[in-house]
């Protein structure tokens, strides 16, 4: 069984943080197929959030098709997430380090180069979104 | 399906100062509810026009789809923790759940008997000597054990200290993820509130100045910040709550059902601390200038 933990400040949506935690504990293998995710009412108790939340996150997760929920029992894991190869994360980070010298080269500091990212990430993932 | 709460242009009058005034508001049953405003804003006259505590002086008020206090069947539909979570200091906790199970046509002993073992508090003992922590989980308790449809909750953590309103808020919402009650409870901080209510309703001066699902409203409001102009030269689907300006720079907060698409704009999220901060000053500065068009630039 994995326990959630909550960050107030990061500003991502509750059920999102519920979700976001999910999968990572399926790519480090904590959670594997046939595990039970805790029930709302735990997740309630320790958290002190909507249990609303809790269901609103398991809903998704159940339609990426991650888990499935047996009446009266709870919540399963019914599929695992291959965690991410390290030579391809090394690639990328390789990748990322060549573009930051070459950003720094240009002139701009760590707050231009952050709003950049910070940009472009939320150009690319908000596409089809809005 | 019938509204949890339902309300139409009620309002409440104390000799010539209306405490509410043209109240219109659904809320849906299942939700959990934040009734937030500043202190003297109608919060815990609302919550006793529900329970059947007073009359209206206007409008209407429908509770699970019958008339406020109506009788024994009504009234075990509803339950109600008082400002200050009040107990009777000279009788035990033993003493005050057999007082709920005469009461109370719907009592559930067990559930009152388990809970008081849960918080590791001994029967025998006098309310007046538990915490305030303490205390208001016995209020908790013997509101919860009378099984209502639906939960009034005025001011339940204001006077509790951080650890005793985070156990507090734990046992609300393990009731509600058990029973599945709908919750009303009202707060004049928002940030008590922020973890637990999936529906906000924002009371100043006596009005309702906004009412909806938090996450819609969430997704519908923006803060935006650019260079300086005119908030009129917005489009109109666009409307300012709030804003403030620099000679150089603007910043506002919008609610918008689109996206913003307007490149000279910086978009950011906003908070629920924020949107309701937004919408107390908005309904200050209506007052303050009643009828004057928004002096800027």
């Amino acid at each position: 069984m994995i326990e959630f933990q909550l960050d107030a400040a990061s500003g991502v949506a509750t059920y999102l943080q519920l979700v976001q935690q999910v999968h990572q504990a399926l790519q480090l293998g904590l959670l594997e197929p046939g595990d039970q995710l805790p029930t709302a009412q735990q997740v309630v108790a320790k958290l002190a959030i909507n249990p609303n939340t809790v269901l609103k996150a398991y809903r998704d997760l159940e339609r990426e098709g991650l888990v499935q929920p047996r009446p009266g029992l709870g919540t399963f894991v019914i599929r695992s997430l291959p965690g991410t190869d390290p030579t391809t994360l090394n690639r990328f980070l390789a990748t990322l380090t060549d573009w930051l010298g070459s950003a720094r080269a240009a002139g701009l500091g760590p707050d231009d180069i952050e709003a950049i990212y910070r940009t472009a990430i939320r150009n690319y993932f908000a596409e089809g979104v809005a | 399906m019938t509204a949890a709460l339902e309300t139409n242009g009620l309002g409440k009058q104390y000799g010539r100062r209306w405490a509410l005034h043209d109240c219109t508001l659904s809320i849906p049953t299942g939700k959990v509810v934040g009734l937030v405003g500043p202190n003297g804003a109608g919060k815990t006259t609302l919550l006793h026009l529900a329970v059947g505590l007073m009359a209206p002086t206007s409008g209407t008020i429908t509770v699970l789809g019958g008339e406020p206090g109506d009788g024994p069947t009504q009234l075990a539909r509803v339950g109600f923790v008082a400002q200050d979570t009040p107990t009777y200091a000279g009788l035990s906790i033993a003493k005050h759940l057999r007082m709920g199970a005469w009461l109370n046509p719907t009592w559930d002993g067990d559930l009152a008997k388990r809970r008081i073992e849960q918080l590791g508090l001994d029967p025998r003992q006098k309310t007046g000597s538990l915490s305030g922590g303490q205390r208001a989980q016995v209020a908790l308790t013997l509101a919860i054990a009378k099984r209502p449809e639906l939960l009034l909750l005025d001011e339940p953590v204001a006077a509790l200290d951080p650890l005793a309103r985070r156990e507090f808020l734990q046992s609300l919402m393990e009731v509600v993820a058990e029973h599945g009650v709908t919750v009303v409870l009202s707060s004049h901080l928002v940030a008590d509130l922020e973890r637990v209510c999936d529906f906000l309703v924002v009371l100043v001066t006596s009005h309702v100045q906004l009412a909806g699902e938090v996450g819609t409203l969430l997704a519908s409001h923006h803060r935006l910040s650019g260079p300086r102009r005119d908030p009129s030269s917005l489009p109109a689907s666009q409307q300012v709550i709030e804003e403030s300006h620099t000679d150089k720079q603007s910043t506002l907060l919008v609610r918008s059902d689109g996206p913003i698409l307007d490149p000279a704009w910086t978009v950011k999220p906003v908070t629920l601390d924020d949107l309701v901060l937004a919408y107390m000053g908005q309904a200050r500065d209506t007052e303050r200038v009643p009828h004057q068009g928004l002096s800027v630039i």
